[in-house]
């Protein structure tokens, strides 16, 4: 066992993990920060997705350890200073860029993780961007879409509905 | 112009901001004080003999609670199946036994063997791998044909052999279609396969079982689509435990598309062994466990002929379908290759003589069950895709020779026991061709043949049968529960409203769009309302969402119970306003006696049946809480007609969705945002199934598919935005909403027309390519064009 | 997984001090390694993080190549190999953004997983592998399926790249994984033209000679054009048979040369 400290959404966080333990178990059980998912085992769904040092990562596949003294936000620390919803956040809810809601923290990880490095992607960068973020019941649409929205572009005349 | 609340409103998904905030609670978010960790260890054989297991190594290791096997289920029910279906002989299907944990036999890869508990999950595993399990292996039965060859190995050994049921629909039609088929002008043959798939939704199943010991009651926390289903088949048929002493929660859902309908091993066991151990136990599975315990769907290799006239109308269609059981029956696998899709083989035409046979296969796979659709898409793809193979035979345009065998007259009653209410074949397929800019299509085709790509335009129709009911009708086919829900409106006494309601909602948004109902039906504002689902203790019941249902019978059942509230309501409202019951109306959240100005406010109302001071207490009881059920009178029937553009690269055989179109006939609409949604779900599933989707055994029995590094499934760069128009809107007749049901439609109506493009795209370059099976990938479209 | 022990030290020679332990496993971005730990398809004691050092990241030219240390991850590559657009532009385009945030050229290689895309370009380039003990060049590199050169314990420190004149690289997706199905790296020199074939073969990366030779003489789509390819010992799957990878070895060396700049 080792302890390990990092910021994680703004706040200081420690904890005792083996070395097998992942970024993901750490969030979800240690610091039962549940709104980071888990949907598949082969690094491929994105569910888990956080930032690390202001860098997009896949959560279940990095190991607790290795975030020791980074700094983590997660779905948890997305939304403005007074609660309200970040501008991907209320994006993805005005144009209903979710259903069940599980893919959806990964999503708004992986946007904002995009957003950063591109302020006005079209709509094939966002899709390739959405690579390793797999939903299964918006037909992704309307996350695209969302993500636009976000970005300040005028998405009412992107496609029939 | 659009509403802005009430029916038809796109109102805001309230359930949004809790995960859009991470503050959704899903199974495996809850964590229950002293909880253990199971893991079950799962057979790597498709079938085997169970000679042996030895657990004395596994329980010294540190950290075991215990550890069970089939031998601790003796005497105990296994899962039930919730369908009996009667062969086309009389005879009732074979039913196998279906033990929680196997005993005797395992027969499939995945099939739970022993169940380890454990302080951590991590414990558990270690202790599963000390277990000595001594299996023999035996031939594994994969392939349906062989399956029912003189000579297979059985997955059942009391059962004799390996068919389930040979079921014939209508039986006493089948001369009359045989001698139409001999006698016809033209006859279309098509052999296909609806490939195999797994649901897939992105929340793994979870389970955690908890036991009161004080009062003897038992919880379950569940990913279920039906948690008072769970509670019934559970309860009453495996673990003998009586309704009010379980309570069954199914909280925030992460997706179904109906392999969460289902009662599985896992929840039996979590919530029988948190009995015996008397510690909560919390079961989550991995994608890969996942891909070997969810039912999975479809499976069926059909035979299609379609017989037509001299002048190109649809005399007859004769199917023989081979159904894929996998090795157990499932809760609803029955009746999926049957009453879900023999019925709906009319399509949406007026073809008078309609036969089905359907053969159910045991074999040492995976059980196969509903998936989003559930017969339906079945159905569809075989009848549309030998629409479109019998016009490119005769040389007719696809589209004209659907028209001319359109369903115009409605009711009708179709050679297949089911009666269309509604309907407007016409006005969809006029609405897609505008939406898809049919028209321009050969003008973009010229553009992708300058790039080098071949396009293709397919197009194809579907009819569903949704909302499946009645009760009574559906017990005669051999339901073994009805199929009514509940919903039960309790007005506070501030006049705010919680709404008890039997459908899950998990991806629909009921939660939004149910209290828009009762908004539009009070005039009061919808965040007044607040959906309760999913817990079987704060509702009275409820069978579920499934088969596009929530809205035509839930929703019905709420209407009802609102229009009982609205009944009491107004006999109070009548006394605050010393006015006759007549002559009281409701209208925008205020009482007034028709021809006055006399006014009553709904709290007003609300807060004198709780404070009862001034109020009818020799006519009426205070408070004001009314529950009601209801049970349909028919299916409702929604339609629409799809459009698929592809560009096949001839280099590679890459097929891309270049555009999407959708015209669709939901009846009416609640929210037009949500209904959008759901349609675009549901094509980029039916466009997963037709390209990339494949869960394929090996002959071994061994699942070549097993993670999402093998089983493809779409990502946003695989999908194009799609147009989608639900404004041809003919209501249902049938129930008080006016409304069909929209969460399968996208998933049924696009594989067709997908495949219908590839083919067009093929022949267009001279390809003489007449059909490719799904998934239609690169592989198998290039060896297709180099056949 | 099974439970190891974690270390991340700050230099290669404490990274090869930690490696001697017994059973130890360097661990670059893990984007493989801790999938394959998940399935408990290995057990290392003990796995050195390569991720704190500092010597071994990032991206520089030198002597008319480029040089990658074998901790940059494919993100950083994407960034800052412009001076070889080649191969930024295969790094750009490995797995997904989160995965090429973690994922490392060293781990790659060391991995040499028959569909990973970077052996094709170390091949094609005639890369030298650089590691804590010694430089290995790219043709005696890679020896089959998850198979190197590698001894036990030693370290991917450095990978040098000389630039070509032209080169691409063509990369066909496995429809569910994402890695390549067949992936084909061309690269021009002045002696000659190497192309490197990833995702196809049972073997693993390999050159395709015969293209080659054709392109080292007329650098062109259709000098390929007269060749065929062998499905026999190609990786025949779910996917794709040996005959069909065979096939799009052919397609995507013809579509690299066009694309080659």
């Amino acid at each position: 066992m080792a302890n390990i400290t990092m910021t994680v959404n703004g706040k200081s966080v420690s904890g005792e993990v083996e070395g097998r333990t992942l970024l993901v178990d750490f969030l979800r059980t240690d610091l039962r920060l549940t709104g980071t998912h888990v949907g598949c085992d082969t690094s491929q769904c994105g569910a888990c997705t956080v930032h690390v040092d202001g860098i997009a990562v896949k959560s279940c596949t990095m190991l607790a350890a290795e975030a020791d003294g980074a700094d983590v936000s997660t779905i948890e620390g997305q939304a403005n200073a007074d609660g309200s919803l970040s501008a991907i956040q209320a994006a993805f809810q005005e144009h209903h860029g979710l259903q069940c809601g599980f893919c959806t923290p990964g999503m708004v990880m992986a946007a904002a993780d995009l957003l950063k490095k591109n302020a006005k992607p079209t709509e094939a960068e966002v899709r390739h961007h959405l690579e390793g973020n797999i939903c299964r019941c918006t037909g992704y649409h309307n996350i695209v879409k969302a993500i636009m929205a976000a970005s300040g572009q005028d998405v009412s005349q992107l496609a029939a509905e | 112009m659009p509403k802005d609340s009430g029916i038809g409103a796109s109102s805001k998904r309230r359930e949004d901001v809790r995960f859009l905030t991470g503050q959704g609670q899903y199974t495996d978010d809850i964590n229950i004080h002293g909880q253990t960790y199971v893991h079950f260890v799962r057979s790597d054989v498709a079938h085997g003999k169970i000679n042996s297991i030895d657990t004395s190594a596994a329980e010294a290791m540190p950290g075991v609670v215990r550890i069970f096997t089939g031998a601790d289920f003796e005497g105990i029910g296994g899962l039930p199946c919730g369908w009996q279906v009667t062969d086309r002989h009389g005879e009732a299907m074979k039913e196998p036994a279906h033990p929680v944990l196997a005993q005797g036999k395992v027969r499939h890869v995945g099939d739970p063997i022993a169940a380890v508990i454990a302080e951590s999950l991590e414990q558990a595993r270690d202790a599963g791998e000390a277990l000595n399990i001594d299996i023999e292996e035996l031939p594994a039965v994969v392939d349906m044909k062989a399956a029912l060859s003189e000579g297979s190995a059985t997955v059942h050994d009391d059962l004799g052999d390996n068919l389930c049921y040979d079921w014939g629909f209508v039986e006493e039609n089948k001369g009359a279609v045989d001698e139409a088929i001999k006698n016809a002008a033209h006859v279309t043959t098509l052999e296909l396969v609806n490939n195999r798939l797994v649901a897939n939704p992105m929340e793994p199943r979870v389970a955690v079982g908890d036991y009161n010991r004080a009062n003897d009651e038992s919880t379950l926390y569940t990913t279920s689509q039906n948690p008072h289903v769970i509670r019934l088949l559970m309860g009453a048929f495996v673990l003998g435990i009586p309704e009010h002493k379980l309570r069954v929660v199914a909280p925030d859902v992460g997706g179904g598309f109906g392999t969460k309908i289902f009662h599985y091993a896992e929840e039996a066991f979590c919530t029988f062994a948190a009995r015996q151990i008397n510690r909560p136990v919390k079961w989550t599975a991995s994608r890969s466990e996942a891909f070997i315990s969810d039912a999975h769907g479809r499976d069926h290799v059909t035979k299609i002929e379609l017989a037509l006239d001299a002048d190109n109308n649809f005399t007859a269609v004769r199917t023989e379908t081979l159904a894929n059981m996998g090795a157990y029956l499932s809760t609803f696998a029955p009746s999926v290759p049957t009453w879900l899709h023999g019925t709906l083989m009319a399509g949406n035409y007026k073809t008078p003589l309609i036969y089905v046979n359907v053969k159910a296969v045991f074999t040492n796979t995976v059980p196969v069950d509903a998936y989003r659709g559930a017969g339906r898409p079945e159905a569809t793809y075989q009848l549309e895709r030998v629409i479109d193979k019998a016009a490119r035979e005769l040389g007719v345009d696809p589209i004209a020779l659907r028209r001319q065998n359109f369903i115009t007259e409605f009711p009708y009653a179709t050679p297949v026991a089911v009666e269309y209410d509604t309907g407007n074949y016409v006005a969809t397929m006029d609405k897609l061709e505008e939406i898809a800019d049919i028209s321009g299509f050969e003008a973009r085709r010229k553009a992708s043949e300058a790039n080098g790509k071949l396009r293709g335009l397919g197009v194809n129709c579907y009819i569903e049968a949704c909302g499946i009911a009645p009760s009574n009708l559906v017990g005669q086919l051999g339901a073994r529960a009805g199929l009514y829900d509940a919903a039960t409106v309790r007005v506070n006494a501030t006049g705010s409203i919680s709404v008890m309601v039997g459908a899950h909602s998990h991806g629909q948004g009921h939660e939004t769009a149910f209290p828009q109902v009762v908004a539009e039906m009070l005039g009061i504002d919808e965040s007044m309302i607040e959906i309760v689902h999913g817990d079987s203790s704060k509702i009275p019941f409820g069978m579920g969402t499934y088969g596009s249902r929530s809205i035509a019978v839930c929703g019905s059942a709420m209407v009802r119970a609102t229009e009982k509230i609205i009944n009491k309501a107004k006999k109070i409202a009548s006394h605050l306003l010393e006015a006759s019951e007549a002559d009281i109306e409701l209208k925008d959240g205020q009482f007034t006696v028709a021809g006055t100005d006399k006014s009553c406010a709904w709290g007003d109302v609300t807060l004198a049946a709780y404070v009862p001071h001034n109020y009818p207490l020799d006519n009426i009881e205070p408070g004001l809480e009314e529950t009601a059920f209801y049970d349909p009178s028919n299916f409702t029937y929604p339609s629409g007609a799809y459009a698929c553009e592809v560009e096949v690269d001839p280099d590679t055989g890459k097929v891309t969705v270049e555009r999407f179109s959708a015209a669709d006939d939901f009846g009416n609409i609640i929210n037009p945002m949500i209904v959008t949604g759901q349609v675009h779900g549901g094509l980029a599933q039916g466009i997963g199934q037709a390209l990339m989707e494949n869960c394929a055994y090996d002959e071994n029995g061994q699942l070549l598919s097993a993670s999402y590094m093998d089983y493809a499934m779409p990502r946003a760069s695989d999908v194009p935005f799609y147009a989608v128009d639900h404004s041809c809107q003919t209501p249902c007749t049938h129930n008080p909403l006016g409304v069909k049901g929209c969460g399968e439609a996208g998933a049924i109506g696009s594989p067709p027309s997908v495949v219908n493009a590839v083919v067009d795209a093929l022949q267009s370059a001279g390809h003489n390519v007449t059909h490719i099976d799904m998934p239609v990938s690169p592989s198998r479209v290039w060896a297709a064009m180099n056949s | 997984m099974y439970n190891f022990d974690f270390e991340k030290p700050s230099t290669i020679a404490d990274a090869v001090s930690a490696m001697a332990a017994e059973e130890a496993q360097a661990l670059g971005g893990g984007q493989t390694l801790i999938p394959t730990l998940k399935q408990r398809l290995a057990s290392p004691s003990k796995l050195v993080s390569l991720s704190g050092i500092a010597e071994m990241k990032g991206v520089c030219e030198a002597d008319g190549g480029i040089s990658v240390g074998g901790a940059t991850t494919h993100a950083t590559v994407a960034a800052e190999a412009g001076a070889y657009p080649a191969l930024a532009a295969l790094a750009s385009n490995i797995g997904d953004p989160a995965v090429r945030n973690r994922g490392t050229i060293g781990g790659s290689l060391a991995n040499n997983d028959p569909a990973a895309c970077y052996p094709s370009a170390a091949l094609a380039s005639g890369a030298t592998i650089e590691t804590n003990s010694r430089e290995i060049a790219a043709d005696d590199y890679f020896q089959g399926m998850f198979t190197t050169a590698l001894e036990e314990g030693e370290i991917i420190t450095n990978v040098r790249f000389p630039i070509p004149e032209a080169a691409s690289y063509q990369k066909f997706e496995q429809p569910a994984s994402r890695f390549a199905m067949v992936g084909v790296f061309v690269a021009k020199y002045v002696d000659g033209v190497r192309v490197a074939v990833t995702g196809a073969s049972e073997d693993g990366v390999f050159r395709w000679t015969e293209a080659e030779e054709a392109l080292s003489g007329n650098f062109s789509a259709d000098a390929v054009e007269g060749l065929s390819v062998s499905g026999d010992g190609m990786i025949s799957d779910l996917h794709g048979s040996g005959d069909y990878r065979a096939h799009l070895v052919k397609v995507l060396t013809k579509r690299a040369v066009a694309a080659a700049s």
